[in-house]
């Protein structure tokens, strides 16, 4: 076969999903940056000319603590998921295969169930009248008149409940991998289960760890329905920000700033883990 | 040597956490509560309210249809993907490589809003269209990846003794490669089908008059509280066929 044939055929079959994405995901992510910096017109468009002004609406007094929320939220909620997810696939990874492929199952289900009707079990379970509400006023851990909804507790637990197999997943590939004949060595020389865990299995899994940390710090930056649905008036996030501004006041280029922000807050940790895995895997190989 | 019960403990403790709010779903569409604070009898009622609820049976049907032909099309340019990905070492399947990517770690707001910018700037109308659309371009890349995974445990030695046996090419592809990548193509597909059911944040952006889809319907009944212990009925045969296709597709993955 000739050089040229095997290029075309490479086109080929590339070019579908190539055309694919390049029309409806990058373009689109390109039009957000464009539209940014253009005057918004009041039938809900985008007007004629350029503008520096929306960007204005990054340094607007209501909008800081919105993203210091978003931030604090979605660090708080990493670092749970990582806390309770090392532990489990550090368990999950040394099972046998049968109870193994059983317990990644009960993982992956509630997260494959409907995203919505999660967030409508916890509302639910924290109404008021609701279960867990009841259940806690009997065993007198809280006071009679307490809301367990509408307040950033709630968003923090449902982002958590909602993200934990995203940090599961990709900690349990990684100690799938993981050697675990280290950890005997280890308690031989005299670690105890505590230091050989941190010192010996956290350090094997670190690749694992970086990724689990990014896919659910990025995933809770973009949050809207959780906040929406179990937070408070006063509990709103980045998302919630952004399609108020799409919905409500009709203002593309606006919510375009502010999805633009996003898009650079979701890209710059993402592009510093690449570029460190690669450093890592160099070191490794070397 | 002696095993910490930490592990285990904590591993039982996190999958109780996963799974109490569906038990609670399953058990509340039973119950004649409506708040379902406590247990007051068994009925069927919610369950009767929820077959003559005409509104949520159009908005099935319009979701499954986007559902069927999203993953259809999404497991055609998916397959073809990762065929390119598998086949070629190049800096156009680098780029290519990075391009299924992005859109997995992309949140669904900022898919969803640059879709909306894309279809409000081209004076493209929102309706069935955009939303099979959004739908093709979230599903694409983990259909993609799915049978990259299968590709890449494929011995492709199978096709050479196909064609030292006299096979032509596209009789190899067809009666070789392709069903031994089919049920990596099936699970694809099956993902694409639950993602594309499942989706509301990307679908409430692109959707129109007329197209509400299930979970814009769960999500407008959500806002009444008298249609409460309708989405417990609904959420339950939803959670029920979740566990049917995550059987099927886990069936699927084990066979080979």
């Amino acid at each position: 076969m000739t050089a040229d044939h095997q290029r075309s055929k490479q086109w080929l079959l590339t070019l579908p999903s190539l055309a694919w994405l390049g029309v409806f995901f990058v373009i689109p992510a390109v039009l957000i940056i464009i539209t940014a910096f253009r005057p918004a017109d009041l039938q809900g468009g985008v007007g004629a000319g350029w503008t520096m002004e929306t960007l204005k609406v990054l340094g607007d007094p209501a909008c800081l603590p919105v993203v210091w929320r978003t931030v604090w939220l979605g660090a708080a909620s990493t670092l749970v998921c990582l806390a309770l997810a090392l532990p489990m696939s550090f368990q999950i990874a040394r099972v046998g295969p049968r109870l193994r492929q059983f317990l990644l199952l009960l993982v992956v289900i509630p997260f494959l169930s409907n995203f919505l009707i999660r967030i409508f079990a916890w509302k639910s379970l924290l109404h008021p009248e609701g279960p867990l509400t009841k259940l806690l006023i009997a065993l007198r851990l809280v006071p009679e008149d307490a809301l367990l909804l509408n307040n950033a507790g709630a968003v923090l637990l449902v982002l958590i409940y909602t993200q934990l197999p995203f940090a599961i997943l990709p900690l349990y590939a990684a100690a799938e991998k993981f050697d675990f004949g280290l950890l005997d060595a280890a308690r031989d020389l005299g670690a105890g289960p505590w230091r050989s865990f941190t010192k010996v299995f956290v350090p094997g899994v670190r690749r694992g760890l970086i990724s689990a940390a990014v896919m659910v710090f990025v995933s809770a930056l973009g949050q809207y329905v959780i906040p929406q649905m179990v937070g408070g008036a006063s509990d709103e996030m980045l998302g919630n920000m952004i399609a108020r501004r799409v919905f409500a006041d009709r203002n593309l280029p606006h919510a375009s700033a502010l999805a633009a922000a996003l898009l650079l807050a979701v890209l710059v940790p993402m592009l510093v883990v690449t570029v460190w895995q690669r450093f890592d895997k160099k070191e490794a190989t070397a | 040597m002696k095993r910490s019960w930490f592990p285990a403990l904590l591993t039982s403790g996190v999958i109780v956490f996963l799974f109490v709010p569906l038990v609670v779903l399953v058990t509340n569409s039973f119950n004649a509560s409506r708040f379902g604070g406590g247990w007051e009898g068994f009925t069927w009622g919610w369950y009767e309210k929820l077959w003559d609820a005409d509104e949520v049976w159009e908005s099935v049907r319009i979701t499954l249809k986007i559902a069927v032909s999203a993953s259809l099309a999404s497991m055609a340019l998916g397959t073809v993907a990762a065929h390119a990905l598998h086949r070629f070492r190049s800096w156009l399947q680098s780029a290519h490589s990075m391009l299924i990517t992005l859109p997995l770690v992309m949140p669904d707001i900022l898919m969803g809003m640059s879709l909306l910018a894309l279809f409000v700037l081209t004076g493209i109308e929102t309706g069935l269209i955009t939303i099979w659309v959004a739908h093709v371009t979230f599903c694409l890349s983990f259909v993609t990846m799915v049978v990259l995974g299968r590709l890449q445990d494929f011995d492709f030695t199978l096709i050479d003794a196909a064609r030292d046996l006299g096979a032509t090419r596209t009789q190899a592809v067809c009666k070789v490669l392709l069903p031994l990548l089919l049920p990596g193509v099936l699970a694809g597909g099956l993902l694409a089908f639950t993602l594309s059911v499942d989706d509301y944040v990307i679908t409430f952006f692109v959707s129109g008059p007329g197209t509400t889809t299930l979970p814009l319907r769960v999500a407008s009944m959500m806002k009444t509280s008298r249609s409460l212990p309708v989405i417990n009925a609904l959420s339950t045969l939803l959670i029920a066929s979740t566990f049917l296709i995550a059987a099927l597709s886990f069936r699927l993955q084990r066979r080979s």
